[in-house]
């Protein structure tokens, strides 16, 4: 019961949120200098005051301000998103089109991220002045440091020109358009790996390195002092008695990366060509297409927001304290 | 005394002495320890804080930190040397034959198993018992160890019991899987006294009723007194005196044995009497870089120390007229026929 009415709150939480977020966005967007008509005046070489008059009309953007943002708050509640002024097509099918590769990469890459980085944790904790921690350090800092565009071209360079191992851009190939189900989904993979990589490698430093600190602290405590006691082995102690108390640090900041991961999936979607969320983006900005940036950020916020609650609801099936609500 | 056959005890204990090496150098944490107990016997060790009786009860689970190891005698176990047995032998015997306790019942339960599947977890591992009869044992053992409504605490996670309930499920932990030696390492000095006693009491009737040998280690004199049938003193890493608890609580033969019983304020004593100085021992214990030399390591404190005291380290040596009851001391109280 406590369970329900706790998510049942946190869903409240997470409507209002999103809410605000798109009063914020339109307030924003509206701001910033520039729309719809200085860009299709631009591709035709200019055009007078009336004929822009005319086009901001035609778009509802001659209404005031605060008409402007009820009658999108109206829209917005029907999950009615407008059309975009520059694709020509209703928001939300342009969205559905591309979100779907971009949840495949964010949640691959936090996968990616958060399972190596707690494996290589976990290791070098055994040995924390071992050859293996120090490579780990190592690799953290690095992959903590370097820009994701950079790296990411790097292993362009490196696996998909020097070493052909990997396709250089895309998601799918289409040469394989009548391949079976199977061989698609393997290609699907095939060129998700570098992107996501990429993306992991910053919070997969992340992780490795928290989770490192935080089984060293486990692994001082008493109640290991007791698994020891009790005969159990080495493995057991570490991988049963341990992990479990160490992964909640190691997720509640996967949690919080969930936005720095999305808006990394932007620029590695740029580098890689990926057709998701982000390269529309880039493309709807540059158009001043306001219906799209805000369906986008409306979606990336979302995916957040899911994100957040996904890694509440995790917290609490790893540590009974969480659950019970108390201390 | 004990009922136990003519051959080997228990546990014999030979020796046994303990080194840390640290980047200072090798230290002797526990320099020449020997005793023996016999099954479902019940002794104490005593001493202050840093003398090795911790260090004793992990040197004979197997369990000394990385730094410290066995440096030389033995530990007899039913006549096998633990000392020389292989980890996975070692692992064997810990939580099945050999079982401990710990000072800290809030801490020492891992905080996300419930307490059910921290007691099946031993019954497994050591009983290969399934997990239907692991929970049915479980909840049998939360009910030995008095615990109200056992079948649905089995469930129950740590944080949802008091301190007093906690240490009743390390006992049974502890007790699952009937061990002959439980090494209960101050398991009281964290509760309530009320508490307290109604654990010392849990502890002796469960040692009775399953004839295990408890080695309890402690600074608290009521708890010796009130738990055991012989006592161990330490001092800096040494037995300084052993003997049956009356006979060494009476006569204490080592100085330090002495000082340490005028400590404790007598309950029948006058509540009316001022009392304006606690009776304590002088001195410090010495740093640990000197434990293990050729000395008596009280010497520094004792108002009966002489010329030998600082040259050589005293030999074990009974008390005449009680045959257990030893003593290493050049000067001990009793011999010379006065207190």
């Amino acid at each position: 019961m406590n369970f329900l009415r706790q998510t049942a709150v946190r869903l409240g939480y997470a409507i209002a949120l999103l809410l605000a977020v798109v009063v914020l966005n339109f307030v924003l967007i509206h701001i910033a200098p520039g729309d719809i008509a200085d860009t299709i005046a631009g591709d035709m070489g200019g055009a007078t005051e009336e004929v822009m008059a005319k086009i901001r009309a035609d778009y509802g953007l001659d209404k005031p301000f605060i008409v402007q943002l009820g009658l999108y708050m109206g829209n917005v509640v029907r999950f009615d998103f407008g059309y975009s002024f520059f694709f020509n097509t209703p928001v939300t099918s342009l969205i559905a089109e591309r979100l779907p590769a971009t949840l495949l990469l964010v949640f691959s890459a936090q996968l990616l991220a958060l399972v190596v980085g707690v494996v290589l944790g976990v290791i070098s904790a055994q040995r924390p002045n071992g050859m293996l921690s120090h490579f780990v350090t190592l690799l953290a800092l690095f992959g903590y440091s370097a820009p994701v565009f950079w790296t990411g071209i790097m292993l362009l360079i490196g696996l998909s020109l020097m070493l052909p191992l990997f396709p250089v851009a895309g998601m799918v190939d289409a040469r394989l358009m009548d391949a079976p189900m199977w061989r698609q989904y393997l290609d699907v993979l095939h060129h998700l790996l570098l992107p996501a990589l990429t993306l992991a490698s910053i919070f997969l430093a992340l992780y490795s390195r928290l989770c490192r600190a935080s089984m060293l602290e486990v692994l001082g405590a008493d109640y290991i002092r007791t698994a020891r006691a009790k005969g159990l082995t080495e493995r057991e102690i570490v991988y049963k008695h341990a992990l479990k108390n160490s992964l909640g640090p190691v997720v509640t900041l996967a949690g919080l990366q969930f936005s720095a991961v999305v808006s990394g999936a932007v620029l590695v979607e740029t580098v890689f060509s990926w057709p998701g969320l982000g390269t529309l983006a880039l493309q709807s900005i540059l158009a001043r297409d306001t219906p799209t940036i805000l369906g986008i950020l409306f979606f990336s916020a979302l995916v957040v927001i899911v994100g957040n609650l996904l890694t509440d609801l995790v917290l609490r099936l790893i540590d009974p304290r969480i659950r019970s609500g108390g201390g | 005394m004990t009922n136990s056959p003519s051959t080997a005890p228990l546990l014999d204990v030979r020796n046994l002495s303990v080194q840390f090496t640290t980047r200072g150098g090798t230290v002797t944490v526990l320099d020449d320890i020997s005793f023996t107990l016999e099954r479902g016997e019940r002794i104490s060790f005593v001493g202050e804080s840093g003398c090795g009786k911790s260090m004793t009860a992990l040197a004979l689970m197997g369990l000394l930190p990385a730094m410290g190891r066995v440096s030389g005698g033995q530990v007899l176990f039913k006549g096998e040397d633990l000392t020389t047995a292989s980890p996975a032998r070692l692992r064997r015997l810990r939580g099945n034959e050999i079982s401990m306790i710990f000072q800290e019942p809030m801490t020492s339960l891992n905080p996300v198993f419930t307490i059910g599947q921290q007691i099946s977890e031993v019954l497994r591992l050591h009983r290969g018992v399934d997990n239907a009869e692991a929970r049915d044992r479980s909840v049998e053992l939360l009910q030995a160890v008095r615990i109200p409504d056992a079948a649905a605490r089995v469930d129950d996670y740590p944080h949802q019991l008091s301190g007093g309930q906690r240490q009743r499920v390390m006992i049974a932990i502890a007790l699952a899987c009937e061990p002959e030696i439980l090494i209960a390492d101050e398991p009281t000095t964290a509760l309530d006294v009320t508490v307290q006693a109604e654990i010392f009491a849990l502890l002796r009737d469960l040692g009775a009723k399953l004839d295990t040998a408890i080695i309890l280690i402690t600074h608290d004199m009521g708890a010796v007194a009130q738990m055991s049938e012989r006592m161990l003193v330490m001092y800096a890493g040494r037995r300084v005196e052993e003997g049956q608890v009356a006979n060494v609580i009476k006569a204490p033969a080592h100085p330090y044995t002495r000082g340490l019983i005028a400590c404790v304020p007598h309950i029948t004593s006058d509540v009316d009497a001022l009392v304006d100085t606690l009776p304590e021992i002088d001195g410090i214990v010495p740093p640990i870089t000197r434990f293990g030399r050729d000395e008596c390591l009280f010497a520094p404190r004792c108002a009966k120390a002489a010329d030998e005291c600082w040259s050589a380290k005293p030999q074990q040596s009974d008390i005449a007229g009680h045959s257990s009851h030893s003593v290493s001391c050049w000067h001990p109280f009793g011999t010379e026929g006065s207190r």
